[in-house]
């Protein structure tokens, strides 16, 4: 079988380094690779481009690297969580490219699957589609929008196993599916690791060929970001 | 008297079918929710990749792994499903959601809405807002008639950065409940007590009064 297990973070993330584009999976705090995250700041590698649906808050998620300036573009969908991405968008420090969150997750998943291009609606008519081709199929107006290119893609997934299968909880779920294999490397941050064999394959939500390092992670904190509760 | 949010939400709710599938945004649409007739059926889509959105928790039963569009902690109810955030806007531009109820900063007469950016003050992203104004073929718009400054929101043509365009249909404000038409807004119903003239004052766009206009049934 083959074994796709690292033993530490440090040995998952290695070959990460300056300048690279980096894919991670969450949304807002929910279902981020916290630990490579935490080993990212660690490395202090610089110059990075993060495609990201956002940004995390302040003190947590990508924020910390943006605190530790180590981001110099951002490609996201909503960053209105972020007081410190806001201020360094805003002054210039920082480069961002706001997409539609619809179109983020498809130009990932037509990296992971061998589409360069496609057509989608999201965007005509905006800022969104200036400079790029548009084409009216079916009496509707397009834009054509491409698959990324990146160098590393880090998923966190809640189980999986030694052949790289991974299985997700809940809305931890969102972008990490596919940005699984949409990037040269994949390096996924897992809750439990388990041996091959012991996963159900009909309970598998992104088989192990997607991915080339397996890991899991030592700490989870699982910020909660707006804690909203009703009343009995 | 011009309606709150809670009001507004109630209004909308009126337009939730047994048996859609319901896309609520952030702010305002979220409270629909609340107010949807409980004998009929009806899911939410939480475009992050939840499907049969139920309320929000009990205190000390939230779920770092269950949340909504606005990062909130939910619940779910029976016959829910999880799925993928390219599974999610495939729901979406696959026009597999119902109705989509959505807030906006300015709405033209011809459809164009601008919901995302004020230039230079909030560029905090569009978020899915893009992708389900593009998609969806039944839009509800639920926003403020009037800004704080008393200018009208209901205009000509959208000043700020546009969503999308040509694509409301049906927008409910604090004032009224008004039909995109290819002549203009056409108001089909008031807020109690508020007059027609009131809601001319308040409007920049061509909009078109047939006959008397009804007040709108709210409980």
């Amino acid at each position: 079988m083959i074994n796709k297990k690292v033993s530490s973070v440090q040995e998952a993330l290695q070959g990460i380094e300056d300048n690279m584009t980096l894919m991670l999976g969450g949304f807002g705090l929910c279902g981020i690779p916290e630990n490579a995250i935490a080993e990212l700041v660690q490395k202090q590698t610089k110059n990075l481009t993060c495609i990201s649906n956002n940004a995390g808050v302040d003190d947590f998620g990508l924020g910390l690297l943006l605190q530790q300036k180590q981001i110099k573009k951002m490609i996201s969908s909503y960053v209105g969580e972020n007081a410190e991405f806001e201020r360094q968008m805003l002054s210039g420090e920082l480069e961002v490219e706001l997409i539609p969150q619809g179109t983020l997750a498809e130009r990932c998943r037509a990296a992971q699957t061998g589409i360069p291009a496609f057509f989608t609606p999201a965007g005509f008519g905006t800022e969104v589609a200036i400079g790029k081709e548009t084409r009216e199929f079916n009496g509707k107006m397009h834009v054509l929008e491409h698959a990324f290119q990146a160098d590393f893609a880090i998923v966190k997934a809640w189980k999986g196993d030694t052949a790289g299968n991974l299985i997700f909880k809940g809305s931890a779920r969102n972008f990490n599916p596919c940005m699984a294999g949409a990037a040269k490397i994949t390096i996924a941050e897992v809750e439990e690791l388990v041996e091959a064999g012991t996963l159900d394959p009909n309970q598998i939500h992104i088989p192990g060929i997607f991915v080339q390092r397996i890991f899991q992670g030592v700490k989870f904190e699982k910020r909660i970001e707006q804690r909203t509760t009703r009343k009995k | 008297m011009a309606l709150d949010k809670n009001q507004i939400a109630k209004r909308i709710a009126q337009e939730v079918k047994d048996g859609y599938y319901v896309n609520l945004g952030i702010g305002i649409p979220t409270l629909v929710a609340n107010y949807v007739r409980n004998d009929i059926s009806v899911e939410f889509q939480s475009e992050n990749g939840v499907l049969g959105m139920g309320p929000f928790p009990f205190e000390g039963e939230e779920d770092a792994d269950l949340i909504n569009a606005g990062k909130q902690t939910i619940t779910t109810l029976p016959g829910a499903s999880f799925f993928d955030s390219a599974m999610s806007f495939g729901m979406i531009r696959g026009q597999h959601v119902d109705l989509t109820i959505l807030g906006a900063m300015e709405v033209a007469e011809n459809g164009d809405i601008a919901n995302w950016k004020i230039p230079g003050k909030m560029v905090k992203g569009m978020g899915g807002a893009m992708d389900l104004v593009a998609s969806a073929d039944n839009i509800i718009v639920a926003m403020m008639h009037v800004n704080k400054a008393g200018e009208s929101k209901i205009l000509k043509k959208c000043t700020l950065p546009l969503t999308g365009v040509g694509c409301v249909k049906k927008v409910v404000t604090e004032l009224a409940v008004m039909e995109v038409t290819p002549k203009g807004f056409q108001l089909l119903e008031r807020a109690p007590g508020v007059s027609v003239e009131h809601i001319i004052a308040a409007t920049e766009a061509t909009l078109i009064i047939d006959g008397d206009i009804p007040e709108m049934k709210i409980d």
